[in-house]
């Protein structure tokens, strides 16, 4: 720190900057007064009234319902495509293509699909959402993936080969254990992003089954109340324990 | 009759062919199924009428590229464009140095400031912006403490601004600016550096000949990573901009949403794509030309 000079004021700035608003919220969602800007002292209650909110609840059910669908499928989808694409193609234009999902706007891949789905005539719902969320998280993995692969030594593939294993088995016994992590790391990712993902939800989904963050759309657009305050402290604390446990995680993969 | 060997190397080749379609086959379909179609209908979209109800009518029209040039759209464009801008310019000015300090930190620093930094983006977009809400409010703690310290006498109009829309998408993409400034910083030579101090060159030579130069690629990414997600963005303009700031995504959302009006809605996707594409490939070809001179140099 001593030796950064002026260029301490930024970095602090920064994290001031980022973390003021956090603070902020979570003080907030310990008011007890109803009124949302007048302090009525330190109060738990909108925690409570939270957890019997009917419309909170089944929005939390519907997004872990998709996240968990999009991430088996996409993580099944995006490792075969990794695999394929390092060891049976050196196209490169079928690498981009591949991982074009993970770059595409979300707006432009949202009305993308409300479009491709209406054509073929097909209802919304949290089928559609899923089967959208795969698109993007396939592409994830597989990047994900395709790192990993880089690093790894397909000659022990080939040992396994030439020792009499079969293609299955060298497949389950080599090739997806040493991907391990990267495959988990990938999962990950892919399970907090379908979590929080709004704008292709938003467009993808039917009106009688809203994911958790379209939820929060319809009551964040009607100003400020104690019980967003508290959802919003919550899913906080939700998030900062995934990244943090995922932090751990990678680097005990890291030191493998 | 052929050899044992050649008949080898055909079933050899046939397994090739049957592990290259297992793996790279389903991948594939799903991306031409659920990203290439559903981006070609949208390309067509853009030449058709459109139906009563959402949806098209199959008549070729180029009418929908006539509505854009109509000044109200026109001026939502480039307000779109202006606000990305001044945001991508502000992250710049905060991230730069701010990824700077963080490569500057002692080793054992260096994760948690990259942790803290990456933490809040990985919280829920709609939360990050409504804490915006709260902060902004006219009766929210901000203008509280300006008016409590003196500052402010009365209370500021912060929130439904497009101000407030400028500090929701620089809250929102901040550290997609940090990032790959940093990687670019870390793994800067410093002894390049040294070198042209020692040769007698000042800091700040040093800084604009050597450092600026060599991290222009991070710095470009970085740019591009607020830009695109910026201009693109409709929560942010409606939550805190209270519609009075209208950017493209804005109107995209409405055609499709609201107006029904798909063709059009295609057409403002297609400028904004356009955009972004134009932005890509300006991008590729300055860090091309950038590594090209390094190479030769």
């Amino acid at each position: 720190m001593r030796n950064l000079g002026w260029l301490r004021l930024p970095l602090i700035g920064t994290y001031v900057f980022l973390y003021i608003p956090i603070i902020v919220l979570v003080i907030m969602s310990f008011n007890a007064s109803k009124m949302p800007f007048s302090w009525g002292g330190f109060s738990g209650r909108w925690y409570s009234t939270l957890m019997n909110d009917e419309l909170i609840r089944q929005g939390f059910i519907n997004t872990i319902i998709v996240a968990v669908g999009a991430t088996v499928l996409a993580t099944i989808l995006g490792t075969l495509l990794a695999i394929g694409l390092a060891r049976y193609t050196r196209s490169a234009v079928l690498e981009a293509y591949a991982l074009t999902p993970a770059i595409v706007p979300d707006l432009a891949l949202a009305i993308g699909l409300l479009v491709m789905f209406s054509a073929v005539g097909m209802t919304l719902g949290l089928h559609s959402v899923l089967l959208a969320h795969v698109v993007f998280g396939m592409a994830f993995v597989a990047a994900v993936v395709t790192a990993r692969l880089g690093q790894t030594d397909p000659s022990l593939e080939e040992a396994s080969r030439d020792l009499g294993s079969s293609a299955v088995g060298t497949f389950f016994r080599i090739t997806i254990p040493s991907l391990a992590p990267a495959i988990v790391a990938g999962a990950l990712l892919v399970f907090t992003l379908s979590l929080d993902e709004f704008v292709i939800a938003f467009f993808t989904d039917g009106p009688s089954t809203p994911t958790l963050p379209i939820v929060i759309y319809s009551m964040v657009r009607f100003g400020v109340t104690p019980e967003i305050n508290a959802l919003a402290a919550l899913l906080l604390l939700v998030s900062f324990t995934v990244v943090i446990a995922a932090q751990r995680f990678t680097r005990i993969t890291d030191a493998v | 009759m052929t050899s044992p060997a050649a008949q080898g190397r055909g079933a050899e080749r046939r397994r090739a062919l049957g592990a290259r379609f297992i793996f790279l086959g389903p991948g594939l379909f799903y991306v031409t199924v659920f990203m290439a179609i559903p981006m070609v209908l949208v390309l067509s979209y853009a030449f058709l009428k459109r139906g009563r109800f959402g949806g098209v009518k199959m008549e070729f029209t180029l009418d929908n590229f006539h509505r854009v040039i109509e000044s109200v759209y026109v001026s939502v464009i480039g307000n779109s464009i202006l606000i990305a801008t001044i945001t991508t310019i502000l992250a710049l000015a905060i991230g730069y140095p701010t990824a700077y300090a963080i490569a500057r930190l002692p080793r054992k620093w260096r994760n948690l400031a990259l942790v803290l930094v990456v933490l809040p983006f990985w919280t829920n977009f709609l939360i990050r912006t409504y804490a915006w809400i709260l902060l902004l409010n006219s009766e929210g703690p901000l203008n509280k403490g300006l008016m409590a310290v003196g500052i402010l006498h009365e209370p500021l109009d912060l929130l439904y601004t497009r101000g407030a829309v400028v500090v929701g998408l620089l809250y929102a993409y901040l550290p997609l600016m940090i990032l790959p400034i940093y990687a670019s910083v870390e793994r800067l030579d410093n002894s390049l550096i040294e070198a042209a101090t020692n040769l007698g060159a000042s800091r700040a030579r040093a800084f604009f000949t050597i450092t600026l130069p060599l991290t222009l690629p991070g710095t470009m990414i970085g740019a591009i990573f607020v830009f695109v997600p910026s201009l693109g963005n409709f929560i942010v303009p409606e939550l805190l901009g209270g519609g009075k700031t209208v950017m493209i995504g804005n109107l995209i959302r409405d055609q499709f949403l609201k107006a029904r009006d798909w063709p059009f809605g295609a057409v403002l996707a297609l400028i904004m794509v356009a955009l972004l594409i134009i932005l890509f490939a300006g991008q590729a070809a300055i860090s091309r030309r950038i590594n090209g001179r390094g190479r030769h140099a």
